[in-house]
């Protein structure tokens, strides 16, 4: 387990209706529930597409867990902004995972595999 | 087309100590009014910290005892901190209170442009620089070190995954397309094979479209001699092309946006040189 507290990231997508609408509002609902402090971000391809510098703040946040999409194209975008990940990173999917599932895996109420963890 | 990297502010929804916290609902409301506007938006109260901060300009907004916002400034004199009290507004007030903070400043706004260019996974990517040989839009360009980078990616056409469809890895991803696994998902061996069955479709063109071009405007030049001509030459790269549009790969306004058929081949000769060029390199350091 990290030590120090994770950072969570929510983004909201909003350049292109690709994720769920009913998913990705009920994530926000939920971290707004938990009374927890979180980032949020209108869309990370389109910060992605101007190597927005604050992917690399992100970036450099210990422990990030991320509501966003695919963790292939999410970890991709990041490397292509020229702000890679760290391999304590976790990309939860709203484009095919549950609202609940990925809110308690932001929390931790769920157990989280982070890059690392899935590609070992 | 990118044409606005501005980022005037960044707003913080301070509920912390001082502040009212606003209850769960209001909370989740005004967030999303704002993200869908193309603001980044922090929660903020006790517990875990923030993003660090860079160096934007601040817009504090809470719900302040007696509704009177602290006057608060920077102690390194770096940005400007501007709040606001939000007590008793609704969603939509709020965001016409964080736009008029920010007044003229140009911002990037949802529904004025769609994030769309590749982004490759270099988990799978081989290097093989076929993407750079098939993009018509000079999206592709070759790091310093010989790799395949994304270099243009304003240069790229909305909607069209075209490259994606003809990667032989399958490492190239656009996030903003709806199914997989062009869109980032998992692949698995059966859809991989899909995706290169797809590409020996394309090769009904010679593998390449710069190739099929140069070879049947060869073909066309010794049947017709001086009756060839650039109408000609559009004609044959619309019918080589149609194929790939009946079957999805390109959209039709892409199709209709490409380079003359001189262009093509020019930019054919220039983007095999950049890649054998590159790929030479990494053979001799290797």
């Amino acid at each position: 387990m990290p030590d120090s507290p994770p950072t969570l990231l929510y983004c909201r997508c909003a350049y292109a209706q690709v994720v769920p609408s009913g998913v990705k509002n009920e994530v926000l609902q939920r971290l707004c529930d938990a009374g927890v402090n979180f980032e949020t971000v209108s869309d990370l391809c389109e910060m992605a597409a101007h190597r927005d510098p604050r992917l690399a703040a992100l970036s450099q946040c210990s422990s990030l867990r991320i509501a966003a999409c695919y963790p292939r194209a999410v970890k991709g975008l990041f490397h292509q902004a020229g702000s890679p990940l760290s391999a304590d990173a976790a990309i939860l999917n709203m484009r095919n995972q549950s609202a609940e599932e990925i809110v308690g895996q932001m929390l931790g109420t769920v157990p989280v595999s982070s890059m690392e963890e899935s590609q070992s | 087309m990118i044409t606005h990297i501005h980022r005037p502010l960044r707003v913080v929804l301070y509920e912390g100590q001082g502040a009212i916290p606003l209850n769960a609902e209001a909370r989740a409301k005004v967030m999303a009014a704002l993200l869908d506007k193309g603001y980044a938006v922090t929660r903020a109260a006790t517990g875990a910290p923030a993003m660090p901060h860079d160096d934007r300009n601040l817009l504090l907004l809470g719900s302040f005892p007696e509704q009177k916002a602290p006057e608060i400034e920077d102690a390194q004199g770096q940005i400007k901190i501007d709040t606001r009290d939000i007590t008793g507004l609704a969603a939509e007030d709020i965001v016409s209170l964080v736009e008029k903070t920010r007044g003229d400043k140009p911002m990037n706004e949802p529904g004025k442009w769609k994030p769309w260019f590749p982004v490759i996974d270099y988990s799978r990517c081989t290097n093989c620089m076929q993407c750079l040989s098939f993009c018509l839009f000079d999206v592709y360009g070759v790091s310093e070190d010989n790799k395949i980078q994304v270099q243009n990616n304003d240069n790229c056409k909305t909607n069209c995954p075209a490259c994606s469809r003809v990667c032989p890895e399958v490492a190239i991803m656009f996030p903003k397309y709806q199914a997989g696994p062009i869109n980032g998902d998992e692949i698995n061996e059966a859809e991989a094979g899909r995706e290169k069955i797809k590409v020996d479709i394309s090769s009904l063109l010679g593998g390449d479209i710069y190739s099929a071009l140069k070879d049947r405007s060869a073909a066309a030049k010794s049947r017709f001699g001086k009756e060839r001509s650039p109408d000609k030459a559009l004609d044959e790269r619309k019918k080589c092309l149609t194929k790939l549009v009946s079957d999805g790969f390109i959209p039709a306004d892409v199709l209709a946006s490409l380079p003359s058929p001189d262009e093509i081949l020019r930019k054919a000769e220039v983007a095999k040189a950049r890649a054998a060029t590159a790929l030479a390199n990494i053979a001799s350091q290797g």
